[in-house]
């Protein structure tokens, strides 16, 4: 629909505008509803009236209580996320097997400017940093906010707390492309662009599979098409898991491979892997921000969310695109790393508000700071060997998670 | 006016809507009433276009399957019978998701949005709880609050499911109140089901009694409301009573007893 066949349309000539002043004034408000119960009871009516409903004790009419009414302001949500993002990179850059001073990493990044004071960075420090460490915290903030905004964007658009990325089948076709690329020994610059192939063919393929056209009658964009298209993630990530089960297994020797890829890991990070995902994180980043309002209208349901004017079917089609390619980009480059896209929306939906205005652009800030710190867990703890960084944002998720859970129980709903 | 012609909705092998032709009037305010499964909730969905349907539905002359959605929403107002309410979503930003058909979109909320809002929470006696997160408000507040978002679409119709199901005798009362006073302050035309048949013929200017997915009978309060009527659909239990003022009253007798004990 077009905004100007919209706009060339007003209500039909019965609707009176009704919030002009006139008896739908404030002070006729009161009047009325404290008189009906008593006009009731006067008329014969024959139940106890009514208390009078609560009215504005001396608020002035004029100016009702309009905090309330203000834009959701994620502001400060934003700024805490933004800070931990800063804090999480420093730490990332300077924690190392070579330790490294604040000063060089800053002297380091001030001789990347074009107009740079002179400075005397020892070549090797500079190499560490610009070439190992740097790409791999921007690579691990990019892959943490594609993950934990994809989370949250899934858990809006199917309306359930327990939707992860990985729900569709992004996983599984995933890990086929980089299992067939292993197998068959192709070169590892191959692995992203199959693993983003596999993930991305084999969301097309659920989409396909399960949002078909709804049953005769059946209310457009209710909850059954949601369901359908859930179930039919399922069963095309039971079939490619299968496939790459049984591929797996007939290549035994390449086992090991195989299944560092799966556990994600961060160690082979290059500039030119933070290249490859950008532009996808960057669509994505945008897409899902520009639809953080209607995901609120969502939060009451398909029906009603389609009485308020809301093509649901275009909506799911939109945030699942725009999550897919933040997905199957960090899938590509990082492999599988688990719980990120559920546990961060869920923290930043306890602590900060359940409005995706703040839920999308807090998880996706907070996602980066928390995989960029998890990953400097898992290169430290067993150094010089690494933990696969879906050990640590589960081991160190879950317990955090938890903690956030059970110290916010009187929150009722996670949805 | 809203035109009516052999709409028929089916699901699957079960039809839910038989050929219902009616027209509703500006400004009338239709009752619904039938027994369960008669397709009072299918008709408005028909209406609202969030079932899919046979015939014509005409609001205004035009067809509503031809309408965008948005301007669809800018004209219907429909509040379901059990709305949904997140239960940690603030009164004041409920109110705002009403503005939705107003605002472009992936555009967000202007302060004319927030204004409207902000008059009808007035309007509703709601100004105090606007920072309120819906799942500390009483029955008869949410009900309040979920008109407040249907009048916040500034739509002349008005669909109502079972508007007061969910709240006691009195606040039953109030309710239809309320919704008498706002249709008569903004012109509103309200097409609402209403399970209890009393407060239908008290407040409705019309009713149609549906069953089995078609009209079984319409016209004023008193021509529906005759127990040889409802007792070919409701049952024979039914009996229709006339209180001293003027008021026709269902209620309904107890199965017989006599062989019992």
């Amino acid at each position: 629909m077009t905004a100007a066949a919209d706009g060339t349309a007003g209500p039909p000539a019965t609707a009176s505008s009704p919030l002009t002043a006139g008896p739908a004034g404030p002070a006729r408000a009161a009047t009325d509803l404290a008189a009906s119960p008593a006009a009731r009871s006067a008329a014969g009516t024959d139940h106890a009236p009514a208390p009078p409903p609560p009215r504005p004790a001396g608020a002035d009419p004029a100016a009702p209580p309009r905090a309330a009414l203000d834009r959701i302001r994620p502001g400060r949500a934003i700024a805490v996320a933004t800070g931990l993002l800063v804090i999480a990179m420093i730490i990332g850059v300077s924690v190392g097997p070579a330790a490294l001073s604040l000063l060089v990493i800053a002297e380091t990044l001030l001789a990347k400017l074009p107009w740079h004071p002179a400075m005397s960075v020892p070549s090797l420090d500079s190499a560490i940093i610009w070439q190992i460490r740097l790409p791999r915290v921007v690579l691990g903030a990019l892959v943490g906010a594609m993950l934990a905004g994809g989370g949250a964007a899934y858990q809006g658009v199917f309306r359930n707390p327990l939707a992860d990325p990985y729900l569709l089948g992004v996983a599984a076709g995933g890990g086929l492309g980089a299992t067939i690329v292993i197998v068959t020994g192709g070169s590892p610059g191959l692995l992203p662009p199959a693993a983003f192939a596999g993930a991305v063919c084999a969301v097309a393929l659920t989409y396909m599979l399960g949002a078909g056209p709804g049953r005769d009658g059946e209310p457009s964009g209710s909850g059954a098409a949601t369901a359908s298209i859930v179930l039919a993630g399922v069963a095309v990530a039971a079939l490619l898991t299968a496939v790459q089960t049984y591929l797996q297994q007939q290549h035994a020797q390449t086992l090991q491979v195989v299944y560092s890829w799966i556990l994600g890991e961060l160690s082979l990070a290059s500039w030119s892997d933070v290249t490859l995902i950008l532009p996808y994180a960057v669509i994505c980043a945008v897409l899902l921000i520009s639809h953080r309002r209607l995901l609120d209208v969502l939060r009451v349901g398909e029906i009603e969310a389609g009485s308020l004017g809301v093509d649901v079917a275009r909506l799911r089609l939109i945030v699942v695109l725009a999550a897919t390619l933040g997905t199957a980009a960090a899938v590509a480059v990082s492999g599988l790393i688990g719980f990120v896209g559920i546990i961060v929306p869920h923290t930043v939906r306890l602590t900060a508000g359940a409005s995706y205005r703040i839920v999308l652009p807090v998880s996706m800030i907070g996602g980066a700071a928390f995989l960029v710190l998890a990953d400097v867990a898992a290169r430290t703890v067993q150094a010089p060997a690494e933990v696969p960084i879906g050990v640590i944002t589960a081991a160190a998720g879950a317990p955090f998670f938890l903690f956030v859970l059970r110290s916010r129980r009187t929150r009722r709903d996670l949805s | 006016m809203i035109s009516l012609d052999a709409v028929r909705v089916s699901y699957g092998q079960v039809t839910a809507l038989d050929g219902v032709t009616e027209e509703v009037a500006d400004g009338e305010w239709l009752g619904l009433i039938g027994p369960n499964g008669a397709g009072k909730t299918t008709l408005l969905r028909a209406v609202a276009r969030l079932a899919s349907y046979r015939g014509h539905i005409t609001i205004c002359g035009q067809q509503v399957t031809r309408m965008p959605r948005r301007r669809l929403a800018r004209m219907i107002a429909y509040v379901p019978q059990q709305p949904q309410l997140p239960p940690d979503m603030r009164v004041g930003d409920y109110v705002l998701l009403g503005r939705t058909p107003h605002i472009g979109y992936l555009r967000i909320e202007t302060d004319s949005d927030r204004s409207v809002c902000a008059a009808l929470l007035e309007r509703m006696a709601l100004s105090q709880m606007a920072g309120r997160a819906l799942h500390t408000l009483s029955g008869g507040e949410l009900q309040r609050l979920v008109l407040a978002r249907a009048l916040a679409q500034e739509a002349p119709i008005l669909l109502l499911d079972e508007p007061t199901s969910a709240l006691d005798l009195g606040r039953r009362v109030d309710a239809l109140e309320l919704i008498d006073e706002l249709r008569r302050e903004r012109s509103l035309t309200v097409l609402s089901a209403v399970h209890d048949l009393t407060l239908a013929g008290q407040f409705a200017d019309r009713l149609l009694l549906m069953d089995r997915g078609r009209v079984a009978a319409a016209g004023p309060p008193a021509s529906v409301l005759r127990e040889e009527v409802l007792a070919r659909h409701f049952g024979p239990g039914v009996q229709v009573l006339t209180t001293d003022t003027g008021d026709l009253a269902v209620i309904s007798r107890r199965h017989d007893r006599s062989g019992a004990a």
